[in-house]
């Protein structure tokens, strides 16, 4: 089989598992969260940088072989979002964004309609866009035709560790949407990362449930390893679902053609 | 619409008895919720609860590494002035003290503001007393001006003042709000506060809604426990959070939980919040609004502050001087309140990184004109 490569705004990278930097205990676990995972690329919300800091910048634990992508974390609306991507090039962090559009603090849903509109600007002005949406067709569609690098839909409600409850609508995306698709919010499990691998998402991304296990590093490990294993139990084609059971030594084997 | 209506309506109830007639079953009830509501809320911070606060710690402490992780946000305030034109028979700053009176002049606001940058703070909170004549909504722009050049984050705690003042304040780079109603019990209100423009209860009551309509991304609430009974002015406080929550979904809602502390006067608690009535609090106001802020402030003593961090307190003061030009000029001052915890934000954070908590000084990026932006 040839060498699986997840290619994403241009590069191509050997994990398709991408991780967050919040809500750690400590900034200084997150080169061994990166290690232990196997992920190359590391999603870091640009209102927790602090280029001034001499000590304690999130930056600092950041390994250098990492794929930096800042979020906008904190924007309401399309036009903060476009200004914060804006300020993050400005900063140095290069010219991937991930964006965040939301209003709603109680369940930190995504705007579709903003996130679509900084999409096309800042897609416009050369960026690798990735926008967090929900599993929607239509807002996924948008964002085809705006220039969106890939597609990530929510699980569940961001944060929330629910799994992946949005299945049959990222089943949908995973169908009719030719970028590719990043799983992102509410994977608790790193069975759920896998279901979703299985189903043939091409990535996910998982903070809270790393950054909030109890070890962080094994249970970075463990996703690391579902998402490999969800990815090659899809490649290899899974056999269909029944819902009886079906012989392997079929009952009318006997009648013959000849 | 405003929260008035809600206030005088638990303000008419007898809830002396309501919380006596909560029952263990009804607690057990509210804390395995799946969505708390009012009368849950009520049954968690009842006496009746108190044999439970070991089972409402598990879920709080379950409930806020869910939603914050293991981090602590780190402000210090500011006292920009102590003039005031009320008197609040519990504050430092009543007209009638005789205390030395300060204001800071704009040049002076900078070299606090170095003072403090200098400690690595990055999210400032600012003071000062009730006159207008001396800190004026012009005078706090001007000052907000300077600070964000030295703090990603600049909050108020101020007078309360109308939504085009707040916007006006928003526009120049204030991203938060705070504001104490002291005490939600209306008939009370006017004995603890005789005179000044603080008498008036329904306008501080609306403070916070005001604020949330000029713009504010992060509005803090809270009684001051002692004023009143903890178990009345805690559950207002909570109700208060959750119908800003409610209508307000883009505004961050936070809650801090101030204990009376010794002042210059004589004002004495009329009703004691014990250490366990605090925790019990914030467990109830965590199970009940899990994304609810928690701040806890300097007037706890450092033992209590280190006990509660896996409690539900989420954003902590560090390195505070109550005194007007308190953390560029070393004197005889009159501060606020005296204050229990008197660590430098250095101290504190090696204190939460013991405990195995993260210090985040910086958690907002204000877009402003000094990084060159423009849309």
């Amino acid at each position: 089989m040839s060498e699986d490569l997840f290619e994403l705004g241009g590069h191509k990278f050997n994990s398709r598992l991408l991780v967050g930097t919040g809500k750690y205990a400590d900034d200084s676990v997150i080169p061994e969260v990166c290690e232990a995972s196997g992920s190359q690329i590391i999603t870091v919300a640009l209102r927790r940088v602090d280029l001034e800091s001499t000590t304690g910048n999130v930056m600092d634990f950041i390994p250098k072989h990492m794929q930096f992508l800042p979020n906008t974390s904190g924007a309401r609306t399309a036009e903060e979002a476009v200004r914060i991507a804006r300020l993050a090039k400005a900063m140095g962090c290069g010219d991937w964004i991930k964006i965040e559009v939301i209003s709603d603090n109680k369940y930190l849903l995504p705007d579709g309609y903003e996130t679509a509109k900084a999409t096309e600007i800042l897609a416009k002005e050369g960026f690798i866009v990735l926008p967090y949406v929900n599993a929607d067709l239509y807002v996924a569609r948008s964002l085809v035709d705006a220039g969106a690098a890939a597609v990530m839909p929510l699980g569940a409600p961001i944060g929330s560790n629910r799994g992946l409850q949005t299945k049959e609508m990222v089943r949908i995306l995973i169908d009719e949407i030719a970028l590719p698709i990043v799983v992102d919010a509410g994977i608790g499990r790193p069975s759920e990362a896998c279901e979703a691998m299985e189903m043939g998402a091409d990535a996910c991304l998982v903070n809270t449930a790393i950054a909030t296990a109890n070890n962080p590093i094994l249970m970075a490990k463990a996703f690391g390893q579902a998402v490999k294993a969800g990815r090659e139990a899809y490649l290899s084609g899974p056999g269909a679902k029944h819902c009886h059971a079906s012989a392997s030594s079929p009952l009318t084997g006997f009648l013959s053609e000849d | 619409m405003s929260f008035y209506p809600i206030c005088t309506e638990y303000g008419a109830m007898p809830l002396t008895e309501k919380f006596a007639a909560v029952t263990a079953e009804d607690v057990k009830r509210a804390i395995n919720a799946e969505s708390p509501d009012a009368d849950d809320f009520l049954a968690m911070i009842s006496p009746a609860a108190v044999p439970f606060i070991e089972e409402m710690a598990q879920k709080a402490n379950k409930l806020t590494i869910q939603y914050f992780g293991k981090t602590i946000q780190m402000f210090t305030p500011l006292y920009l002035s102590n003039y005031c034109t009320n008197r609040c028979i519990y504050c430092g700053f009543n007209t009638k003290n005789n205390i030395k009176r300060e204001h800071l002049e704009l040049k002076q606001v900078e070299e606090e503001a170095k003072a403090i940058a200098a400690t690595g703070m990055k999210q400032l909170l600012i003071l000062t007393g009730d006159a207008r004549i001396k800190a004026s909504p012009e005078y706090l722009q001007d000052c907000v001006k300077i600070l964000s050049k030295y703090f990603p984050s600049v909050s108020i705690e101020i007078y309360a003042m109308d939504v085009e003042e707040y916007a006006a304040l928003v526009k120049v780079g204030v991203d938060g709000m705070t504001m104490f109603q002291e005490t939600y019990n209306e008939e009370l209100y006017p004995t603890l506060h005789p005179a000044g423009p603080k008498k008036d209860f329904r306008y501080r009551l609306d403070a916070p809604e005001r604020s949330c309509k000029g713009g504010m991304r992060v509005v803090n609430i809270g009684a001051l426990l002692g004023l009143d009974d903890w178990r009345k002015d805690s559950l207002l406080t909570g109700l208060h959070a959750a119908y800003l929550q409610k209508k307000y979904p883009n505004v961050d809602i936070a809650v801090s939980l101030p204990r009376m502390r010794p002042h210059a006067g004589s004002f004495q608690p009329t009703s004691i919040a014990s250490d366990r009535d605090m925790v019990q609090n914030m467990l109830a106001l965590r199970i009940f609004l899990p994304r609810l802020g928690i701040t806890v402030s300097t007037r706890e003593n450092p033992e209590f502050r280190e006990q509660i961090l896996p409690l539900g307190v989420t954003k902590m003061s560090a390195g505070v001087s109550t005194e007007v030009g308190g953390h560029s000029q070393k004197g005889e001052k009159v501060g606020q309140f005296e204050i229990s915890d008197g660590r430098s934000a250095e101290e504190m954070c090696a204190a939460l990184k013991k405990h195995g908590y993260q210090p985040v000084f910086k958690d907002w990026q204000c877009l402003d004109e000094h990084y060159g932006e423009s849309v």
